[in-house]
């Protein structure tokens, strides 16, 4: 039997060269007695290392990688399809890579082993299992289990799953047995995140169970995958997957042969980062522009077309099969404090080993920068961090010590949100990134309120004008007051949490707004969590 | 271009029969016509509202409303340069003045011989590799201005000379 190799088709791969890599192999291996099988695998997250060719072998899978067309010809002379591991570009066997070995995948467990469409391959590496589980229990039984897990919200807010579900379970509406909807929030916007795009490409399937899991456990039997247009190659992963998992009996009238119904549909976004926003994107659903929506009533009561929904992000359904397969304990056991389980760390920007990270809760963010990232990309001093998207604050060094851990990011005036980690070098201008905080929220808000819609074109000017350096003082005491108008006046999110970007930069940055570096009291750094930094 | 074309219409006419059905009908109507034509045409805003009966505004303030609908034909190639932070620390910035410079357009324009709309994108997802862009359907990393020019040349054309 000729030798398997596999190249990911994920979309980090792909934009790497990873087609290249796979024509020009099969052109030096057209011919060859063993012309070897190519597999196209999902990636397993180590992005500096892609394209990551893996070749299999009886000691394991060996790993080459960053790996170009061009590296072909010299991998095969020296021996790759036999597991050679003396070329340079071989990291020895995958499962042994230290930034691979060292995390603790649950959600990730599976992500770029095998093909990522074929359900015989889920199946055998314990797909399906949570779903059985499911239909041997209550809708309250999965209900008390997912809430057991301690699992909170991956999308930013962090709100207990388990305390949605049971909402929407006991969700009347205005009949005894409403339309109930299950609507899986794909529109990762935030820079800096690719954990939602890599299950969706590497693992889809799992998502697909988490939706009937939580399908059963509220009664709903329908689905929707809001996912946003800039993921072309997720849509392609995940309409495949649904068609073969309808095919496969998984989805439809009778579920793994059972009374019960659910089905599943992809929606596209249409590149407006506001619709990331739970009632925004449910306005989506329903076909109109992404209006935020007051709140309450809740989504889980009066959600999508008036019924009562369940809106979870990705990660948060993602990680529903591991809970039901292994016990909601298995899932409890890693962690601290309140926050339970593991979170799926992404290293960005400008560091040498960006990739997927994903770890129980706990680990500090210089941890994750040297141990996983090992320093800057450009080789210069990391200088700021944005962590949990554009709308979390920047850290300086004096604050990586924090854990990572919802509450201790809260206590710093920080968030960790969908688990975003940008990295900027010392090359960084803290003006010009509070600047763009606030021209983000005026390219991106809904405009459905005031704070958020002339706020941030307001604040665009005032530190345009902080920039210039005209009157600091004043300007500085009118963007605090316009930062505070955003944060209690706005609807959502969007308006409310742009402040954090901006007076991270201002108040644990003052050197970089050269007026502002004479007047900044020491009362302000103290205020704001010290600056030890400069 | 004052008049659709006979195929212009036999597309949205389709779209809408496809999926007018559908609970939420108006985004994929909308999908479905921009992928086949590139774009939304004034024309079409009738005879989605008719089939679904909303009014005209109610239709074009949706269009309006999301950055991915384009109400005037694209060029040739549709390059979307990623804004976002992430890509900002790896040099978007540089990035996007070099292809502003080399295109000679901004940010929402075509080319004078229609091979390329630039548009701005918060994010492709791509963050541990940028800075990124998407050249169609086609996301591409760690593009450095040199590469950038690459890329255009693979893509076949005579970019326009600026002095």
């Amino acid at each position: 039997m000729s030798v398997r190799v596999f190249i990911p088709q994920d979309t980090t791969a792909l934009a790497l060269g990873a087609d290249r890599l796979v024509m020009q192999l099969q052109a030096l291996t057209q011919g060859m007695d063993e012309a070897p099988h190519i597999v196209r695998n999902g990636s397993r997250g180590l992005f500096w290392l892609e394209p990551l060719l893996e070749v299999e072998t009886t000691a394991g899978r060996v790993a080459y990688g960053p790996v170009r067309a061009q590296d072909v010809e010299s991998l095969l002379a020296a021996g790759m399809l036999d597991g050679d591991q003396t070329h340079p570009l071989c990291q020895g066997l995958t499962e042994e890579i230290p930034y691979l070995k060292n995390q603790q995948r649950l959600t990730f467990a599976r992500a770029g082993i095998a093909d990522p469409l074929s359900i015989e391959d889920y199946s055998n590496q314990g797909g399906f299992k949570g779903l059985q589980k499911a239909l041997t229990l209550s809708p309250q039984g999965i209900v008390d289990e997912v809430k057991r897990s301690g699992l909170r919200g991956r999308g930013g807010a962090a709100f207990p799953t388990g305390i949605k579900w049971q909402t929407v379970l006991d969700a009347e509406g205005a009949d005894s047995n409403p339309q109930k909807y299950i609507v899986c929030n794909a529109d990762e916007g935030d820079s800096g995140t690719f954990a939602d795009r890599l299950v969706m490409e590497a693992d889809p399937y799992m998502l697909i169970e988490g939706m009937i899991i939580a399908g059963l456990a509220v009664g709903a039997s329908q689905g929707y995958i809001y996912l946003r247009s800039e993921y072309p190659q997720a849509q392609v992963m995940l309409e495949q997957a649904i068609a073969k998992a309808e095919s496969a009996g998984y989805l439809g009238d009778a579920i793994s042969g059972s009374d019960h119904c659910f089905r599943l549909e992809v929606r596209l976004g249409a590149g407006a980062y506001i619709c990331g926003e739970e009632t925004s994107l449910l306005e989506s659903l329903e076909g109109k522009r992404g209006l935020v929506r007051a709140k309450p009533p809740l989504p889980a009561l009066v959600g999508l077309f008036g019924q009562p929904t369940v809106v979870n992000n990705v990660l948060s359904l993602a990680a529903i099969p591991y809970i039901l397969a292994e016990g909601a304990q298995s899932y409890a056991d890693f962690g601290m404090g309140r926050s339970r389980g593991t979170l799926a760390f992404q290293l960005a920007g400008n560091i040498e080993r960006g990739g997927l990270v994903e770890l129980a809760f706990g680990a500090t963010l210089k941890q994750l920068l040297q141990d996983y990232g090992n320093g800057s990309a450009s080789g210069r001093p990391i200088h700021a961090v944005q962590v949990g998207g554009p709308l979390g604050a920047y850290l300086p060094e004096s604050q990586w010590h924090t854990p990572l851990d919802y509450e201790a990011f809260a206590e710093i005036g920080a968030v960790l949100g969908h688990g975003g980690i940008v990295v900027f070098d010392d090359s960084v201008d803290m003006a010009q990134q509070a600047r763009f905080a606030m021209e983000f929220c005026v390219a991106e808000s809904c405009g459905k309120c005031t704070p958020c819609r002339i706020g941030s074109t307001r604040g665009v000017e005032v530190i345009d004008r902080l920039i210039q350096g005209h009157n600091p003082e004043a300007d500085l005491e009118l963007l605090e007051d316009l930062c505070d108008t955003m944060e209690d006046g706005s609807l959502c999110a969007m308006g409310g949490m742009t402040p954090n970007p901006v007076r991270s930069a201002v108040n644990l940055f003052p050197e970089h707004f050269s007026a502002l570096a004479e007047t900044v009291s020491t009362a302000e750094k103290a205020s704001s969590g010290g600056n030890d930094h400069a | 271009m004052s008049e659709i074309s006979e195929f212009d219409s036999a597309v949205i006419d389709a779209s809408v029969d496809h999926h007018h059905a559908r609970p939420g009908a108006l985004l994929p109507i909308l999908h479905e016509i921009q992928s086949s034509l590139g774009y939304i045409p004034a024309e079409a805003v009738a005879i989605i509202a008719k089939a679904l009966q909303q009014t005209p505004a109610e239709i074009t303030g949706v269009i309006s409303f999301y950055h991915h609908f384009r109400r005037s034909p694209p060029g040739r190639n549709l390059l979307q340069i990623c804004r976002a932070e992430a890509c900002q620390a790896r040099g978007s910035r540089e990035l996007e003045q070099h292809v502003q410079t080399r295109l000679n357009i901004g940010y929402h324009q075509t080319t004078q011989d229609h091979e390329y709309s630039l548009e701005p994108v918060y994010c492709l997802g791509n963050c541990a590799c940028g800075p990124s862009l998407r050249i169609n359907d086609e996301v591409v990393g760690r593009v450095t201005p040199d590469q950038f020019d690459q890329l255009l040349d693979e893509l076949g054309t005579q970019p326009l000379e600026v002095c």
